[in-house]
């Protein structure tokens, strides 16, 4: 187990790399605390697996440290970094039983049989593998698969970290419930430091304690899921973030609030301020989640004209049209669905102001 | 589910079959009917029964020429299998030019045709003109493919591996290029040694290939003909008169067509025999199956 922290990390696949745009990841400075449970999100190609492999020692980074509880690591190969990871896609060997795929990695660390067998048992125990621990291991399911390729990892006493590189995309989706919360489990009782790279937001949060947003190779935000739900540091976090995504309007500044198309929207006096002392390119950010849809006009909420009604189960998402501007929002299943118009209320505390895409309160 | 049978499907397998039928069963047919007759000519043919059968099997020299057979397929695969894999072992595993030059000077053996080769192999092992000759008896070691039986199975060898170990090393290549990346890095991370990578990962995945490159060496190398007929006509003596040779000899050479046929027919059942055991044995080593 082990803290693990970047100083001015940056990473080019690219030879002659002409400005920041050839860089796969941009400098960086981060810190993975010991025992986190960290979700890596965002979109394809965004650097996530680069990062990964930086960890893991796979990729040499093109500038920058990495260090595990303070030492500098950025130089050493792979197998002598105590690093686990979990792949995409499940990697065994085929070959070989269920019970020598959990004892490879100790075997070439030359561990006497007797321990082997101990750890191996205890970590099959913990996976529910005992039963398959006499199998081949190629005749497996994905998800067994995906649970021994895990199984190797925690089988090694001095693991600094577990990487996950979006290990459930090949599972059914009745089992990654499953396999999730078994993870969840096994970071519980061996607090260990976990890294999970995802582009899949539901995963990401139920997973992590700590969620990571990454965007073109840039740490947009990290924060506890509630973080980036209720205040997105980017607009990239706020659209990427929730579904749908958060709701975003060009606006001016007032004395007291927005306006957005003749419209005024209440802002708190503080923010207003500090928008104030920013400037740039107002937006107001809000979720669909935080606006509401009411029959009757109140405190001049404005009047909107209701384009759609997608049903959601227990809940409905309408798309409503305010101005020129079109937006969504959350209504509760138990609320009766507007027709054709409504009036817009919003939550004061949860509307947010950003200044160029950047959060500004 | 649900299936629904209709007969007439069975005119959509009438092209192949009738493919197959001109390409294999019908001639297959006619060498069947050979062996089972005495012909003088048109018109005068008389049943024998299995006599060209009993005769056959009773012929030493035919016994002979089935050992060296043997033996010729036994070396070709030991030596080809394990030297095309390690080619392929050595070659970049990324694409580039590196490769793709790689590729095309283990592709060259392949292009020549196969006679051509045993001409090349005359005058490259020649003692008095060919470089790989003239170099051996220069040194003092005394070489001549023509008079001794073991030059001429060195020769013989050597072609045959120069010829075709690039095919065993092109597939064992092709295999190896299938594995993902993840495989190694899971290695990595493992601690794996480099011969446990190539002993748990490459070779397990190179099963498919190396089936492959393992039946066509073993029926190929088993039916060898025109490259030693041209290199040493099969002698000195009858030192490299494979079964291929001895059965020309026989049908051509002495026109004995009906021990010609009941041979072939003899020749055909090993190469299928042992074309399912190989298979039979590769496709279950090591993964635990026992059916």
């Amino acid at each position: 187990m082990a803290r693990i922290e970047f100083k001015q990390l940056a990473h080019t696949y690219r030879a002659d790399p002409r400005g920041l745009e050839d860089y796969a990841l941009k400098p960086m400075n981060q810190v993975w605390r010991d025992g986190g449970a960290y979700a890596l999100l965002g979109p394809s190609g965004c650097g996530k697996t680069t990062l990964l492999n930086i960890i893991s020692g796979l990729v040499r980074p093109t500038a920058g440290r990495v260090y595990f509880d303070g030492v500098d690591v950025t130089d050493l190969p792979t197998a002598q970094r105590n690093i686990a990871q979990v792949f995409q896609f499940p990697v065994i060997y085929d070959t070989m039983t269920v019970y020598d795929n959990l004892a490879f990695p100790l075997r070439n660390r030359r561990v006497p049989e007797p321990e082997v067998k101990r750890t191996v048992e205890r970590v099959a125990e913990m996976l529910e593998l005992g039963a398959d621990l006499h199998r081949r291991a190629r005749g497996l399911s994905a998800d067994a698969k995906q649970k021994i390729s895990l199984g190797r990892g925690l089988v090694r006493s001095d693991v600094a970290a577990i990487l996950f590189d979006e290990p459930l995309t090949v599972i059914d989706p009745h089992l990654k419930w499953t396999l999730r919360r078994k993870l969840k489990q096994i970071h519980q009782s061996l607090k260990l430091t976990l890294i999970y790279v995802t582009h899949d937001q539901t995963e990401a949060l139920t997973f992590a304690d700590e969620v990571v947003v990454m965007h073109e190779g840039r740490v947009l935000q990290s924060g506890t899921p509630q973080e980036l739900f209720e205040a997105p540091a980017h607009k990239f976090v706020g659209h990427f973030v929730g579904s749908p995504g958060m709701n975003f309007l060009p606006c001016v500044l007032e004395a007291d609030g927005a306006r957005v198309d003749g419209v005024r929207v209440a802002l708190a006096p503080d923010v207003v301020e500090k928008g104030r002392r920013v400037g740039g390119r107002f937006e107001i950010g809000v979720r669909p989640e935080a606006l509401r849809l009411e029959t009757e006009p109140r405190n001049g909420a404005p009047r909107v004209r209701i384009e759609a009604l997608e049903e959601l189960g227990h809940y409905r998402i309408a798309a409503v049209r305010l101005g020129v501007h079109r937006l969504k929002v959350k209504v509760p299943g138990e609320q009766e669905p507007p027709r054709d118009a409504a009036y817009l209320c919003f939550t004061p505390a949860l509307t947010r102001l950003y200044a160029d895409g950047v959060l500004v309160g | 589910m649900n299936k629904t049978y209709d007969n007439r499907a069975w005119f959509l397998v009438l092209p192949v079959f009738l493919v197959v039928a001109f390409s294999a069963i019908i001639p297959l047919i006619t060498v069947v009917n050979y062996s089972v007759q005495d012909i003088f000519g048109p018109g005068e043919r008389y049943f024998v029964g299995l006599e060209w059968f009993r005769e056959v099997l009773r012929d030493t020299r035919l016994h002979e020429a089935l050992w060296r057979q043997f033996l010729f397929s036994g070396l070709v695969l030991l030596i080809e299998i394990p030297l095309g894999v390690a080619i392929a072992l050595m070659m970049p595993r990324k694409s580039g030019w590196a490769a793709s030059l790689a590729l095309v000077l283990l592709a060259l053996p392949l292009l020549i045709p196969w006679n051509v080769i045993g001409t090349i192999w005359i005058i490259f092992t020649r003692p008095d003109i060919g470089l790989l000759g003239y170099a051996i008896n220069t040194a003092g070691i005394p070489f001549d493919h023509t008079a001794a039986p073991l030059d001429a199975w060195i020769t013989v060898m050597l072609m045959e591996v120069w010829h075709w170990t690039p095919l065993v090393a092109l597939l064992a290549y092709a295999g190896l290029r299938a594995i993902p990346e993840a495989y190694y890095q899971a290695a990595r991370i493992d601690g794996a040694s480099d011969w446990a990578v190539f002993r748990y990962i490459q070779l397990p995945k190179m099963r498919g290939v190396l089936t492959i490159a393992v039946l066509l060496r073993f029926m190929d190398s088993f039916l060898i003909y025109a490259e030693p007929f041209v290199l040493t006509g099969g002698g000195p003596g009858n030192s490299t008169t494979f079964l291929s040779i001895h059965l020309v000899k026989i049908a051509v050479g002495q026109f004995d067509l009906g021990p010609a046929a009941a041979f072939s027919i003899i020749y055909f059942l090993i190469v299928l025999l042992f074309s399912w055991v190989f298979y039979q044995v590769l496709q279950r080593v090591g993964t635990g199956d026992r059916r």
